[in-house]
């Protein structure tokens, strides 16, 4: 099943995706999904994002592939929804997109073996880890004036039960900027895959439900410009959509 | 009596220090740093870290010590974005006490999630009412000796700069906190170790290292 949180009519509703694509409420009203406000399909625990989780990618930026997973985290405040603005601040020259499959956790655990990490995953989503390039320092790189803006990392639209993906190790990726494809990849890719990645965190610190891994991004990004839209689509899972804007668009009164 | 709890996220900073910037001293303008740096140099401590005050600390397999990052967080009373120098601290409801946990690191270069973030590594008092912060001296005990003072009139961004380079980015929400600084290298404590911070005026907050004193 695909599940979504969307505020309509006053009020936060959880919803599902119905057989015709639109967005189906608890007592079966149907909306067509471009016409209601999104939010994120779960509200944010721990969000924790890689760096370099792809050979390419890694490549790309001119690093070699890290031996250990290279983490970081983020606030509530960068996550938006499906079809949200994201701004593009006036003194930016490189911001780019990063289409990612985001695994959301279902339940608690603590040095989980790999064995059993699937176990814990409740679903996924996808996510698109904007960053700003402008930005970068080499503390505690990438930092979180690149990867923690506000709105800078939307997520959604629908959170797809684990049940649903077989395989998520072998989905393609795909962005689109204004309908022409820009970035393409595969999950297969990944450096540390997602048991990995569960192991790895939970060596350490304990996960809980509503924590959400963003496992990466493989090669072709491009820069995108205020009116572009994005779609990001990780197959079998949704695609997302957001746009950018600009300084004055963004604090526009209206 | 303050009725804000710390109930959103908790960001911190290193470097704020000048103590800390000039104990890394020339490595700043060397690589990876490559300069100092520009924006607050932050992390993130998730929910799974904190612990309140009489916690006993389980740092994961491994690990020998923890260095105890004593400082203060304020903890915004409303949500705050763009704030400016004149109403920064306007938005703070109250502070913490906090001992930042991390296993030793003497690297700033790559998110140090596992040394920052593993469970109780980031114990906390009850929130305190908002005192003058310019010249509070955090101290902190080690089974009953000082091993460090720190006074915050050393900070490089005093906490209402803080707030309005932090707020620049990203809105702070009710109930998050922002740390205002950890030194570079704190002192250790080793398992069994009895930890104390205290800040005149504000009170204090105990915490305890899990396992056999060596």
């Amino acid at each position: 099943m695909k599940r979504g949180r969307i505020a309509f009519q006053g009020a936060i509703h959880e919803v599902t995706q119905a057989a015709d694509g639109r967005v189906e409420l608890a007592d079966g009203r149907l909306l067509n999904e471009a016409e209601v406000n999104w939010l994120p399909p779960v509200i944010p625990g721990a969000v924790f994002a890689l760096g370099l989780n792809y050979a390419d990618h890694a490549k790309e930026l001119a690093f070699k592939a890290p031996e250990v997973p290279l983490a970081f985290l983020k606030g509530p405040n960068t996550i938006v929804g499906h079809r949200a603005k994201t701004r593009r601040p006036a003194d930016a020259t490189y911001m780019h997109y990063e289409c990612e499959l985001a695994v959301v956790i279902g339940k608690s655990g603590y040095q989980v073996s790999k064995a059993e990490a699937m176990e814990m995953v409740a679903g996924y989503t996808v996510a698109n880890d904007y960053a700003i390039r402008d930005y970068l320092e080499n503390y505690y790189r990438p930092n979180l004036r690149v990867k923690n803006r506000d709105g800078c990392t939307p997520l959604g639209p629908w959170l797809v039960d684990a049940a649903d993906v077989p395989n998520p190790m072998a989905l393609k990726l795909t962005t689109r900027v204004n309908g022409k494809t820009t970035q393409q990849g595969t999950t297969s890719d990944m450096i540390f895959d997602i048991a990995t990645l569960i192991e790895y965190l939970t060596s350490f610190m304990t996960l809980n439900p509503g924590d959400i891994i963003l496992t990466g991004t493989p090669e072709g990004l491009a820069d995108v410009k205020a009116g572009d839209v994005i779609e990001t689509e990780v197959e079998g899972v949704c695609c997302l959509i957001n746009t950018i804007v600009d300084d004055e668009t963004y604090f526009a009164t209206v | 009596m303050i009725k804000q709890n710390v109930s959103g996220s908790v960001y911190g900073v290193v470097l704020n220090d000048h103590a800390s910037v000039r104990k890394i001293g020339d490595a700043l303008e060397a690589a990876p740093y490559k300069g100092a740096p520009k924006a607050p140099a932050m992390y993130i401590k998730p929910a799974n870290t904190r612990v309140a005050c009489g916690a006993t600390v389980n740092p994961p397999k491994g690990a020998k010590t923890v260095e105890v990052g004593a400082t203060v967080g304020l903890v915004m009373g409303h949500a705050a974005a763009r704030l400016n120098r004149a109403n920064a601290l306007d938005a703070v409801a109250g502070i913490v006490l906090a001992g930042d946990l991390s296993l030793p690191h003497d690297s700033y270069y790559r998110p140090a999630i596992r040394e920052k973030c593993f469970d109780g590594s980031l114990p906390i008092s009850s929130v305190k009412p908002l005192v003058d912060l310019a010249n509070l001296v955090i101290t902190t005990e080690i089974d009953g000796k000082v091993v460090e003072q720190r006074s915050l009139a050393d900070l490089v961004r005093d906490p209402a700069q803080l707030l309005v380079d932090v707020s620049e980015f990203m809105t702070l929400s009710q109930g998050d906190v922002l740390l205002v600084g950890v030194s570079y290298m704190a002192p250790q404590a080793g398992a069994g170790s009895q930890v104390k911070i205290s800040a005149e005026g504000v009170g204090s907050l105990q915490f305890s290292i899990a396992g056999a004193q060596a």
